[in-house]
Formats: C-alpha cells, structure tokens, sequence
C-alpha cells in the first residue's frame, strides 16, 4: 500500500511508466533529486500521518518505502 | 571593440507566442488587451490586462521541469528556445564564451504568494522546497543556462520596467568588450495576479478604464495609466565575425547603448527628462544619422507622466525641429505593459523595424495630447526607409536605458 502511493506520487512528478518504477529504481534514474523528495515527503507524510525526515541515505523507491513502513509501525 | 549583431529572436506576449506572430500581429494593430482570467477581479479597481493566451508550457518543457519552475520561468524557457533556434547557434559557439543575461521585475512572484498562503494554512513544514529556486529572479537565467550548457557569465539584471533593455545592452557590452562571443538575453514577467495588480492600482500606476480600446492609450490626452502585461523576450546577440563565419542571418546590428539614473524619485520620472535625454544621446554616440531616418520604440507607457517627460526627453535628445521628424511609436498600446519583458520584446520591435522598414502603430491615439506633439505613427503601421531604431525603457527607481539598433546591409 505504500509502494502504491509513492509510485502514484512518482508517476505524478515524472513522466514514467508504472512499469519503470519499481523497489529496486534509484531516484537518480527517475530524475528525482533531493528538492522533489523533500516535495514528495510532504504528500506522503499527510498519506500516512507521520513526520518524515528526509536524509541522504534514501537512494531507491524501496529505501523510502521501508523508512515510512518503520514509521508507521 | 567587437561588433555585435543579432542573430535570433523568440517571444511570448499578449499579442502572440511566437515572434513572427507577434510582428505580424503588432503591423495589423492587434489588442491584445483583455478581461483578467487568472483571479477574479471583480472587487479590483482594474479588471483588464494584456495576458498571454493560449500558452502550454509543456509545448516547451518536460513535465518534471514544468512543475519545477515558475510561469515567469516558462515563459523565458520558451522564449529563449525560439531564439536559439532561430539563430542555430547551438553547439556553434564554446560553452564557456556562450553567455546569458535575462531579468525579471518581480521574478516568481505567484509561488511567493502560493506559499506564504502553504505557510499560514500549514506551518513551517508545509513550505515547498522548491519554493526559493522557483521564486528567485535570477532562476530563468540559470534554467536557461542549463537548457543550453552556456557557461558563461550568466547573470540576471532587474532594472523594473528598464530590465529587458538594461539586459540586451550589458549583453552587448560584454560581447563588445569581448568577454562573450554570443549571449541569450532578453527578459520575462509573469506578475497578473491579485498581489502585483492591486499593488500597481495603490501605487497609481494601472489605468482603471474597462473599454479594452480605450485602455492603454500612449501620448492620447484621454490616457490614465498603463495596463500590465506579460510574457518574456529573447535576443540572440552575438560578435559580428562569428555569426559571419558560420553564415548566420543577421537581422540588423547592434550600434550604442545609453543607461542613466534619474535618481529623483522611486516612481515618477524627474520633469526635466535630462538623464531620459542622455540615455538616447548616449546610444547614439558616434552613429551618423538624421532624425527622419529614426524609429524609436517609445517607452510610451499611457502614464500621464511617462509621456510627456519622455517627449521632452526626445526633444531635448534631437532638438526641438528636428525631434518632429522622427517616427515614433508605442507597442504598449498593443501588448500593455509586459514589465521586466517589455524592453526585450521592444528591442526586437526595432530589430524587426529596422530590418523591414515597417513601423508599428501606437492603436486607439485619436485624442493627441498637446504636449506630446511629434509624430507617434497613430493607428496605422507606416512603410519607411529607416536607418537606425531605438527602443527606450524607463524604470521604477529612475532607470533610464536605450538600444540602438542599425540596419545590417551584409
């Protein structure tokens, strides 16, 4: 589920495919930089009500997925 | 010292997106003077502006860089775009002497508005992050860089209504001096919204009339200030033996730059047009030429004060006999008030008048006004067989800048 709305948000900011986005995608390979995952945190944190600091160590969607499924839990 | 000509053009404006378009449109007389459609203006004093119609950013951009970037930004994108083009110097010039100079009045103010509201609604956290690099007034400049891997000076000049004029002349005194062997300048504004409207109507600037025809109306007696407008201008200026060598259409060239301070008041310009004056007379310095072989885009904003100081300013420039035999004309009457983007859009008005001979009208000039007595080619465009063309722009803040323009004969 939350694999899901990250990509809807990914899909939205970028011109991909659902079939080009998944765990394993840098968001270096979607053209995603820092500024837009900032951007991008903000949705997910009203999605998902948590407080989602964005650091550098997030490189792929799945980092970012596993970090807000930790939140959640 | 280099010589400079132009070799490309590109504009987004009220009257067309494109800049044969926009020629086209400014011979025929076209208004591009409009209801307001992007707020609801019905509580404002002023309820028209020149917009720009019809424009799809993502005609020019890709999606990711559209939500990255301010209007004003888009509009220099596509601007620019269209003159590289036309000019084919890309990848015809060394990166690092490739430069870009290109302002903005007011820069992205829409996102300055769209999150302080994000922040009063939400809080600190809710502030996009890319809110200051869309904002900034120098980010069309540095999108455009990158667009175009010119690694040169890039610098973005904010002059107020003076910005797009201030930008093409330093673009060609730096490729004058030789610092840069071609420069994409010019200038943009996206600013038709509720902040900068009802900010231009408390400052006294904005004529409240609602007859689209008798709205913005340079040098006519029945004038009461200017409608504001938007788009952005592109020049592709470059040194004269590089546009030759690599067989480039030259439109015309570059031949004097004059800029001056009032410095006499933030809004009004000083009554006796000196420093006006000295601008003109600057730009013209060591061109041989006689007044009757002159056109001069006229700043011609349809202030009550603009006008008449600025006619003093030409006489003062030309003498008063001779100031009679110049053709003179306001594009403002067509494109309203396009700010920071005006002398750039201005600049290729001469360039176009220069290089064709055909003179844009000053529309809807049918009540002249005794002071403004020379010859401001009302209503109709004219056919005639100029030499040089100038395109004045005054400021906010007392900036006076004018660029010469002289006919390339190859």
């Amino acid at each position: 589920m939350v694999f899901e709305k990250v990509k809807e948000i990914l899909m939205e900011k970028t011109d991909k495919d659902e079939s080009e986005i998944t765990l394993e995608t840098s968001f270096s390979d979607l053209g995603i930089d820092s500024l837009d995952i900032v951007e991008m945190s903000m949705d997910l944190e009203d999605a998902f009500g948590i407080e989602l600091e964005v650091d550098e160590k997030l490189a792929t969607v799945g980092d970012l997925v596993k970090k807000i499924e930790e939140l959640k839990a | 010292m280099k010589r400079v000509v132009v070799t490309g053009i590109g504009a987004v404006t009220p009257v067309g997106n494109n800049a044969n378009d926009f020629w086209e449109n400014l011979l025929n007389g076209v208004n591009g003077i409009g209801p307001i459609t992007r707020f609801d203006a019905s509580e404002f004093k002023c309820k028209i502006a020149a917009e720009v119609k019809d424009f799809d950013p993502l005609t020019v951009l890709d999606k990711a860089t559209a939500r990255r970037t301010d209007l004003y930004t888009q509009y220099a994108l596509a601007a620019a775009s269209e003159a590289v083009a036309d000019s084919g110097i890309e990848g015809k010039v060394a990166e690092e002497e490739f430069g870009v100079y290109f302002g903005s009045g007011v820069g992205g103010i829409q996102t300055l508005c769209d999150e302080q509201a994000a922040l009063e609604k939400g809080g600190p956290r809710k502030v996009s992050p890319l809110f200051v690099p869309k904002m900034i007034i120098n980010i069309a400049a540095g999108q455009i860089a990158i667009r175009f891997h010119a690694h040169g000076n890039t610098m973005s000049l904010s002059t107020a209504c003076a910005t797009g004029t201030s930008a093409v002349g330093e673009a060609y005194r730096a490729i004058k001096d030789g610092y840069l062997t071609a420069v994409i300048c010019g200038g943009s504004e996206a600013a038709v919204n509720p902040l900068t409207i009802a900010g231009f109507i408390n400052c006294t600037a904005l004529t409240h009339a609602e007859d689209v025809n008798a709205a913005s109306l340079p040098f006519d007696k029945r004038r009461s200030g200017f409608v504001l407008g938007e788009g952005s201008a592109a020049l592709i200026l470059e040194e004269y033996e590089h546009a030759v060598q690599r067989g480039a259409h030259i439109y015309a060239e570059v031949c004097g730059y004059g800029a001056t301070c009032d410095a006499y008041h933030v809004t009004a310009p000083s009554p006796d047009a000196v420093y006006t004056a000295k601008a003109i007379t600057d730009s013209l310095r060591g061109v041989e030429v006689s007044p009757d072989e002159i056109y001069i885009n006229a700043h011609g904003t349809g202030t009550a004060l603009n006008d008449t100081s600025e006619t003093k300013a030409f006489k003062q420039a030309f003498g008063e006999e001779e100031a009679k035999k110049l053709t003179i004309s306001s594009t403002k009457s067509m494109t309203g008030h396009m700010l920071g983007a005006a002398g750039a859009a201005e600049a290729i008005v001469a360039v176009k008048a220069v290089e064709t001979g055909m003179i844009p009208p000053t529309i809807n000039l049918l009540e002249p006004d005794e002071e403004c007595d020379l010859n401001y080619t009302p209503n109709k465009a004219v056919q005639k067989d100029i030499q040089v063309a100038l395109s004045t722009s005054l400021g906010f803040g007392g900036h006076n800048a004018c660029i010469a323009f002289q006919k390339y004969e190859g």
